[in-house]
């Protein structure tokens, strides 16, 4: 499982932004299936959308969480660029608290349309 | 030789003074976002000038904090503090600044779409003109080109498509640019506030004659633009003699209702003198531009598909132009 090692590595550091990657992709093509093909199913696709980000925004808060434990916790603060498999681990575990915020930011950013848009247009 | 300090300062302010006068008045006029007259362009002018609002205040804030690093914060802080301020001002800050004003543009994208407009009227651009149809109650179509009329405090819904290349109607002073793609139909709805004369144009390059692919918009008073159409709905009366006219191809392009002229190749010609402009509002539409237009269209407009009829007899040209001028 993604979300319970013992160590980060590079599986980890990229799994917030591909859970923003998928839910990005789900938003943007099922838009796009339901305005050609039935613009009616548009209040259900919205709150689809809702489902996705929720569930979208959980995976990325556990890969946080994992990523904080992998960080150490904060106890030592960046650069971690020793040559020693702690720094590596704390480097990886920063750089993915990082990836996490960002992600969480582009997950919400991508869902607003979402949230104002009411109807397919022509 | 050479100026003083104080008269070269005082060039400088002139020279400022001056420089913004004409900044200013660029911000008029019939082709300008920053002076909307139709209620899309007005909200796009709010969203600019609150958008430009959150860019001061934030290059304020940069340049603030950049002069408050020099001059007067000469201590190094430690690197839990300078963590916390990247942290802060680096992320959280303009991430909600980015999330309020993104909020605030997508609030705007239901409103620019919405309403059940009374007007329909299909554009489709062509290189390097407008053919511009209005589809009345009925489906009554009325194609005229190269002129838009719209009636003030009316919704008007313009269905936009291509059938060449893409092209891109934009209208500063009534609303937002949209693409005109072939193959796909576009919507955009305009609701014009104040009557008068403003300028679209062609703003996604199209070909040699891009520049020139332009067209007057006149926003009427609602009564002036219901009799207007009326009278665009009429076929021509004409009053010259059409022979010249036909026997030299124009009808295989052009058509003039009622004629014998009905080729759709070109713009329809029904009520050409009618029209303030001549070529897609590449001159104003006067006899002595009309000659010049049919005599040398090649030079005046790359790469149209027209060609220049320079050639033919004088005699030969005052018919036809005799015949244009009697199409009002």
């Amino acid at each position: 499982m993604l979300f319970r090692r013992d160590t980060a590595n590079m599986w980890t550091l990229i799994t917030p932004p591909t859970v923003w990657a998928l839910h990005f992709l789900f938003c943007y093509v099922a838009a796009a299936i339901v305005c050609a093909k039935d613009p009616s199913w548009l209040p259900g696709l919205r709150l689809a959308i809702a489902g996705a980000t929720l569930l979208a925004l959980g995976l990325i808060l556990l890969a946080g969480l994992q990523a904080h434990r992998h960080w150490g916790f904060g106890d030592d603060l960046p650069p971690h660029d020793e040559a020693t498999d702690e720094d590596r681990q704390h480097f990886l575990g920063f750089a993915t608290l990082l990836l996490v915020g960002l992600s969480a930011v582009a997950v919400l950013f991508g869902a607003l349309p979402a949230l104002f848009i009411t109807e397919c247009v022509r | 030789m050479g100026a003083t300090p104080d008269r070269r300062r005082r060039e400088c302010s002139a020279g400022l003074v001056l420089g913004a006068g004409f900044l200013v008045s660029a911000c008029g006029g019939p082709q300008s976002a920053l002076d909307p007259a139709g209620e899309e362009a007005a909200e796009i002018a709010h969203l600019f000038w609150v958008m430009l609002a959150g860019a001061g205040l934030v290059w304020a804030l940069v340049v603030g904090a950049a002069v408050f690093g020099g001059r007067f914060q000469r201590q190094p802080i430690s690197d839990r503090a300078g963590l916390r301020l990247i942290l802060w001002s680096g992320a959280f800050a303009p991430t909600l600044i980015l999330a309020g004003l993104l909020i605030y543009g997508l609030r705007l994208m239901p409103v620019l779409r919405a309403a059940e407009p009374a007007l329909r009227i299909e554009i489709s651009a062509e290189q390097y003109w407008w053919r511009i149809t209005y589809v009345g109650a009925g489906d009554v179509r009325i194609e005229t080109a190269n002129e838009l009329r719209l009636p003030a405090g009316r919704a008007a819904e313009l269905t936009l498509d291509s059938v060449d290349v893409i092209h891109s109607l934009w209208i500063p002073s009534l609303g937002g640019k949209m693409d005109m793609i072939p193959g796909r139909t576009n919507r955009l709805v305009l609701r014009p506030q104040r009557p008068g004369t403003y300028r679209g144009v062609c703003a996604e390059f199209c070909g040699t004659a891009h520049a020139l692919m332009a067209f007057p918009v006149e926003v009427m008073p609602p009564a002036d633009f219901d009799a207007w159409l009326v009278r665009q709905a009429a076929p021509a009366t004409p009053g010259g003699d059409e022979a010249a006219f036909l026997a030299n191809g124009c009808g295989g392009c052009h058509t003039v209702r009622g004629t014998a002229a009905t080729g759709t190749i070109g713009p329809d010609l029904t009520h050409l003198a009618g029209r303030s402009s001549l070529g897609a509002g590449l001159m104003p539409n006067t006899p002595g531009n009309r000659r010049r237009f049919v005599a040398d269209v090649e030079r005046l407009k790359p790469g149209v598909r027209m060609p220049s009829f320079g050639m033919l007899a004088p005699a030969e040209l005052d018919a036809i132009l005799a015949y244009m001028e009697s199409l009002r």
